[in-house]
Formats: C-alpha cells, sequence, structure tokens
C-alpha cells in the first residue's frame, strides 16, 4: 500500500487563514500579552463569541461616535443572562466605567470592566429597531445596496442570540458601549452627542463562560441625521480570572460577592 | 408623551362597581387576567409599599412589558399618568390613567434570593423575594411562561432616582397609604405580580404590607 504524501495543496501554514494581528492597527499596547484574535466590525455589524472565563476583550473605537450594542448569557446555562436592573441596583449607578461589573440574574459576575478610557457607557438598554430606523434615516434595503443596507441593532442582535436558541424572548436590554445618556430631575433623557472619539476603549473581563452578542448600529438617541454607524475593533487575550486584589473586587462590596459567586461555579 | 414629570390625577371610579376588588397580603404573588377596554386599580393600602408587576399579552404571552420601549417611547425613565407601556413588540398594553402618587420606576427591577446575596450577604439567600413569587405564580399556573419571561418590571409606588452624574439613589417613597394608580388594558393582559417582601432596604419601609387590585369594566 502506497504510503500518502503531503502534496503541495495541502495547507500547512498559518497564513492559509486570514487572520491578520488586526488588534496591532489599535491596541499595539497589548503587545507581549497573549493576544487569542482580533476583529474589525464594520459599521452596523454583528457578530457574537462564545468567550471563556479569564480573557479580556478590549473593545476599541476606530471612528468618532461609535456604539456597541452588548447583551451577555451564561455560556452553559443560557437562562442565567446579564440583567441591567440587578446590576444598576446592586451597584447604585446609571453608567458603566472601570471597576462596575455586568451582573447576571443569578448574582454572579458575567464581566468585569477592567479598563475605560471614557468613564461613562449607557447602561439604560435603548436598542435602535427597523421601525425606528426607516423613519428616522428613511430605507436602504439588500437589492439596491447590498451590504450598505441599514441594520438595526435590534435585528443584529436577534440574528446573533437565534444561532444559540435564543428568540425574541430572550433578547434583554443591552449595554450600549461608547454612548452617553444622561437623565434629569424629570426623569428625561438626554443624549451626549461627542462622546466617544476614536481611541476610546473599554477592557470587558469575562468572569465566566459567556455568549457575547452585539451590533454597531446606532443609538436609538443618536441624533445625527443620516445613518452613519461606526467601525469598532477587538482583541480578545489571556489576561487570567479576576486576582484576590482585583480592582473591580475591591471598588464594591456588591461587587465582591458578585465576583465570589462567579469564582463558586469554576472550583474544579 | 415626552415629559416624565409627576402629574397627579384622581380617577372618579366607584370601588362598588368594579367586578374585581381583591387584596393581596403582604409578600405574595398574583396572576391576574385583563380584559382590554378594563381599568386595572392598585392600591398602596398602607403607603410605601413596592408593587413590582411584569405584564404579558394575554392572546401571546411570548410578548412582554418592555421597559427600554417604553423608555424610549416616552424618553425618561417615571412612570406616572399619561405614561404609556410598550411592549417588546412596540404594541401598547396599558396606559396610566390615574396616578395619586405620581412616580412609579422602571429600572430597580425585582429583588431576588441570588441579587440579595450581592447587594446584602451571602447569608441572605433563604429570604423570600420577589423572583421567588414569580417562579412559584409562574410554575402553578403552567402557561408556557417561565424565568426566561422575568423581564425588567414595573415597581409600582417606588421611587428610583437618578442624577445627573449618573448616580441610581433609593429616595424615600412619594407613596401613601391609600394612594393609587389606574391603568386601562390596550390589550387583552396577563398580570404578573409580586406583593414585595424585600426585608433589607427601605423599599418597603421595612415593613410590607398588602396591596389591593381593582378591575372595572368599561362604561
Amino acid at each position: 500500500m502506497e504510503a500518502h504524501t503531503i502534496t503541495a495543496d495541502t495547507p500547512s501554514s498559518a497564513a492559509a487563514v486570514d487572520a491578520p494581528e488586526l488588534w496591532r492597527q489599535f491596541a499595539p499596547d497589548l503587545a507581549g500579552r497573549s493576544v487569542l484574535f482580533s476583529e474589525l466590525i464594520p459599521g452596523g455589524g454583528h457578530w457574537s463569541y462564545v468567550l471563556p472565563r479569564g480573557t479580556t476583550l478590549r473593545i476599541a473605537v476606530l471612528e468618532d461616535g461609535a456604539n456597541l450594542s452588548a447583551v451577555l448569557y451564561s455560556a452553559r446555562e443560557k437562562l442565567e443572562r446579564y440583567n441591567m436592573p440587578d446590576s444598576l441596583k446592586a451597584q447604585h449607578t446609571a453608567h458603566y466605567t472601570r471597576g462596575h461589573v455586568l451582573m447576571s440574574d443569578m448574582g454572579r459576575a458575567l464581566a468585569s470592566i477592567t479598563a475605560d478610557s471614557l468613564g461613562w457607557h449607557d447602561p439604560f438598554g435603548l436598542l435602535l429597531d427597523d421601525a425606528r430606523m426607516a423613519e428616522k434615516y428613511g430605507e436602504q434595503r439588500y437589492q439596491a445596496f447590498r451590504n450598505g443596507m441599514f441594520r438595526s441593532g435590534r435585528t443584529g442582535l436577534l440574528i446573533e442570540i437565534g444561532k444559540y436558541g435564543l428568540g425574541k424572548r430572550d433578547l434583554i436590554a443591552p449595554v450600549n458601549f461608547f454612548s452617553k445618556v444622561t437623565v434629569d430631575d424629570e426623569g428625561r433623557f438626554a443624549y451626549v452627542p461627542g462622546h466617544a472619539k476614536a481611541g476610546d476603549f473599554v477592557d470587558l473581563r469575562f468572569d465566566m463562560e459567556v455568549i457575547l452578542a452585539f451590533s454597531s448600529a446606532p443609538h436609538p438617541l443618536d441624533p445625527t441625521p443620516t445613518y452613519s454607524p461606526k467601525r469598532v475593533g477587538l482583541a480578545l487575550w489571556r489576561s487570567g480570572p479576576a486576582p484576590a486584589d482585583d480592582y473591580c473586587r475591591a471598588f464594591r462590596p456588591e461587587n465582591a460577592r458578585a465576583l465570589h459567586n462567579s469564582d463558586m461555579l469554576y472550583l474544579a | 408623551m415626552t415629559a416624565s414629570a409627576i402629574r397627579i390625577r384622581e380617577s372618579s371610579l366607584d370601588p362598588a362597581t368594579a367586578v374585581i376588588d381583591h387584596t393581596v397580603p403582604a409578600g405574595e404573588p398574583y396572576l391576574l387576567r385583563v380584559q382590554r377596554g378594563q381599568t386595572l386599580r392598585i392600591v398602596d393600602l398602607e403607603g410605601n409599599q413596592a408593587v413590582d408587576v411584569i405584564f404579558y399579552n394575554a392572546d401571546d404571552p411570548a410578548e412582554h412589558y418592555s421597559a427600554t420601549e417604553t423608555l424610549l417611547r416616552q424618553g425618561g425613565i417615571y412612570l406616572t399618568t399619561g405614561s404609556v407601556l410598550y411592549s417588546d413588540e412596540a404594541h401598547p398594553m396599558l396606559t396610566i390613567v390615574a396616578d395619586t402618587c405620581g412616580r412609579h420606576d422602571t429600572l430597580g427591577g425585582a429583588c431576588a434570593a441570588e441579587s440579595n446575596t450581592v447587594r446584602y450577604a451571602l447569608q441572605k439567600k433563604f429570604m423570600h423575594s420577589c423572583r421567588d413569587n414569580y417562579l412559584i405564580a409562574l410554575q402553578e399556573a403552567d402557561v408556557g411562561l417561565g424565568k426566561r419571561d422575568l423581564v425588567p418590571n414595573v415597581n409600582f409606588f417606588m421611587n428610583v432616582p437618578v442624577t445627573a452624574d449618573g448616580q441610581l439613589t433609593f429616595a424615600d417613597g412619594v407613596s401613601a397609604p391609600g394612594k393609587y394608580v389606574e391603568l386601562r388594558a390596550e390589550m387583552d393582559i396577563l398580570m404578573l405580580v409580586s406583593n414585595c417582601p424585600q426585608l433589607n432596604n427601605p423599599c418597603n419601609a421595612y415593613n410590607p404590607t398588602p396591596a389591593r387590585f381593582l378591575v372595572w369594566n368599561p362604561v
């Protein structure tokens, strides 16, 4: 019997996969860390990942005015998911920045914000849907515009969570990274234009294995009259889980307990 | 409706003509069907009692009250007279037609054994909670609703202001004995209630009390 030989047609090098080190363009300070992958998200794009505990995602603004609507579910038990009210009331906050923890409805830290150049990310969960998008910007559909079509945040998130068997009922209030919405004494929202600038970033450490789904469609309160979603860069590296002297653990006693509850899931 | 200021309005409906008049004891759940066109009144009998409510479309319970859709459409966070509660499908579910309290919370959510471990102490986990009420009511009703449907709820009679610098505060209650809120159902509604049993913070003035539910047919 003739032995098999490797031919020139057999893929043999990493270069056969188009996975360039994109992070070097937008997060060069990660050199020396073990970057696992990186990605450029086009404006209005959507994607999702299953990400292990002990990794950290750098999310970088590549163009002024970016927004990233993100939802998180436990990969192990998808009924456990990010819970906006539980996270806000536990930390007595209506914005997110370094030190804050995104908590699940089961009292655990799904992810922690370990670095942040901005100081404010919007937790109110407002999401652009197709009807509002059409009313605000007009229609731009695939047949005429191909991949220049308008994409809404709600549609993007529904597509992504659908990949894991999750449906409309499971679509939770997202975190709108890079957006800022304030509330006045009467309770009214005010969207703060010009908040995120190219070069801004946030680091999100995963304290559990999570499904992260996101859309880079505009924030629904963004007053920009044309549909002009902005690009975002992503880079994941192996950071290790929260150490004992972690900044987020020490930020509030509530956060220490939520991280403790997550640690109790990973005893092995 | 864009402003979220306090708008007090009294109702002329007479409790003697209500078709349902039910008092939910402190700390207990309640599941009630309300027909389109009916008016529902929730009464804070003894004052400063958080009544945690989620609304579902009775014909398709996968459609639920959406805090984010409601907030986006009214442009602010508090509910009062004139506020329309929207579903995740952007359909109007209920309209607040009278309100003698003036402010109701949309952001504080419902307490749970698990969130109590985070907010207070790990050893608080065996105390009764709204999430337990929700779960047992849905288990017993067996109508195809479960934990995934426990979305951010309305906290009637609770005051949870957001400050200009982005802090969430738990202010003294604006409610008092006998204050009520009245809602007209814009579709057939399944209402899931937890009369909040939280004892670890002042949301119920450390003394959970009963709440009264009245329903009137359209005149």
